[in-house]
């Protein structure tokens, strides 16, 4: 089943509540997928430094992790605790040395995101706890997107939760299931796509982040998608300036759009949207199938 | 009016209420308030009664509907009057995914579009959905009548058995074994007959219509296909 929540706020005065918002879409959505979940906020940027979100196991040691961190950016690395999960921020120059140093030291440090705006937190468990432990009620930003798991094409770990990371201040989540990943997966790493679980979804992110690294705009590789991954898909990916929905040509997984003037906002069904300021006006309506929408902020072409 | 708030009452204790009316029942008009989307509203009608819901609705509104007028003053989940026997639902927005899915009776009208699926295995219902419908509507329709005003999608009246399909707009794609047929003055008639159950005969002309039908191919049974 699943449940995806997607909010991209157009009324910049609402930013502060866009965690508490998206936690109350992701409560909702917890009957649709109560085994796991997770979120990615695109919130404030800060002039030459890019973010990190680390996945720590519950053995490892932050404090050494944090003082490596310290280390190799001379001092410049802000480090935020959220439960398991560590937020980085750090001089852009810095970024490959702190990759590699995590990789050679702290292999067992997973890098769930990187980029200007990107945070991401993903966990087991009933999607309204996970969102309670790590404070996404408090987050604010300028969208954000989330997923409740109900597990069917893989393990229910913390790693088969989603989003999937597809590049930089890139994410996709995913509702339904691929039938040609495997196939999928052995083609992408061919090409050099590395994939860390065997899951179908990390799939279609490892496929989106190959065309777009092969110079396809996001647009363009949402596209390709439709020809080339086959199986029951809702997709929602988020980007720096905003967010994206595919829905399979089929079109058996839920998808409910509503827009008004301060917003747009994307549930599985339109329980997860009924909370919101001003829905009771919203202009409501079905995303339609193999339709490539899209919706961004006016940016400087970053 | 009986006036129920979901907001304060569950689903659950709403339909429960709506079963244990008597077929005589007084309380002939409801009300539903704050629907926000919740899972089978009335569903399972057995009752001659009115009843109006405020806002959007989840999965299987008014499913299995018997005799019962369901309005809907919002946009409807998959499966709206699925299943339904008899009585008439109307969509004042849009129907999701498999409106009217095997009804067997009954009225189904949309003000809006209807999303894939619409009247899939339909078995005598009724639907006029006012604007278009998705892909694989009518699908092993086999019997009762799908009236759409808009446009069809892919695959219309795929695998049809006899259920009769009406489009004014465009249709996008035939499924297997649905084919156009002529449309004869009974057709109008009959098409006439559902626009006005719709309520909406005066202002829509027959004879820009479309008929569709099973080229019945597919469902006979042909030795030459035995392998």
């Amino acid at each position: 089943m699943c449940g995806i929540a997607g909010l991209f706020l157009k009324n910049e005065s609402l930013e502060p509540e866009l965690g508490g918002l998206l936690a109350g879409m992701l409560g909702t959505l917890c009957d649709r997928g109560p085994d796991s979940a997770g979120f990615a906020v695109y919130g404030a940027t800060q002039k030459g430094r890019v973010k990190l979100t680390l996945r720590v196991p519950a053995d490892a040691d932050v404090a050494a992790v944090e003082q490596a961190l310290s280390d190799a950016t001379g001092g410049k690395a802000s480090v935020t605790v959220r439960n398991s999960h560590l937020l980085v921020a750090l001089p852009e120059d810095s970024e490959q040395a702190v990759r590699k140093l995590l990789a050679s030291r702290f292999p067992e440090v997973d890098v769930v995101s990187f980029g200007r705006r990107i945070e991401m937190y993903k966990d087991m468990g009933r999607p309204d706890r996970v969102a309670e432990r790590f404070g996404l009620a408090s987050m604010s930003g300028s969208h954000a997107i989330g997923h409740t798991r109900m597990a069917t094409e893989s393990a229910v770990t913390t790693s088969g939760a989603h989003p999937f990371t597809t590049g930089p201040d890139q994410c996709l989540v995913h509702n339904g299931s691929l039938s040609n990943h495997n196939l999928m997966r052995r083609r992408l790493i061919r090409e050099g796509i590395r994939f860390e679980t065997e899951n179908d979804t990390e799939v279609a992110a490892g496929y989106l982040a190959w065309r777009m690294q092969s110079g396809d705009s996001l647009g363009e590789a949402l596209e390709g998608a439709l020809s080339d991954i086959d199986g029951f898909y809702t997709f929602v990916v988020g980007t720096e300036h905003g967010f994206g929905v595919l829905r399979d040509p089929i079109a058996c997984k839920p998808a409910v759009m509503a827009e008004t003037d301060d917003y747009v906002a994307f549930g599985s069904e339109f329980r997860a949207l009924a909370d919101l300021p001003g829905i009771e006006k919203a202009r409501v309506w079905e995303p339609e199938p193999a339709k490539v929408y899209f919706w961004e902020r006016p940016h400087d072409g970053r | 009016m009986t006036v129920v708030d979901l907001s304060s009452t569950s689903v659950r204790e709403l339909n429960q209420a709506l079963h244990d009316l008597d077929p005589q029942t007084g309380e002939k008009r409801w009300r539903v308030l704050n629907p926000r989307g919740l899972h089978a509203i009335a569903v399972g009608l057995n009752v001659p009664i009115e009843i109006e819901i405020d806002g959007h609705v989840g999965y299987y509104c008014a499913g299995m509907n018997k005799l019962a007028t369901v309005r809907i003053n919002g946009n409807a989940a998959t499966g709206v009057g699925e299943n339904m026997m008899s009585g008439e639902i109307r969509v004042a927005g849009d129907a999701s995914q498999c409106a009217g899915a095997t009804g067997r009776g009954g009225l189904l009208v949309i003000d809006g579009n209807a999303s894939a699926r619409c009247g899939i295995s339909m078995k005598g219902i009724d639907i006029v959905v006012k604007g278009s419908v998705g892909h694989m509507s009518a699908f092993m329709g086999q019997a009762g009548t799908l009236v759409v005003l808009g446009d069809a999608g892919e695959g219309f009246g795929d695998s049809l058995f006899e259920a009769r399909l009406y489009v004014r707009g465009t249709v996008h794609g035939l499924g297997a074994d649905c084919i156009e047929k002529p449309m004869k003055d009974e057709h109008k008639a009959e098409l006439r007959a559902k626009l006005d159950a719709a309520g909406i005969g005066g202002e829509v002309d027959v004879s820009e219509f479309r008929r569709y039908g099973s080229a019945r191919q597919l469902y006979h049974f042909n030795v030459d296909n035995v392998y």
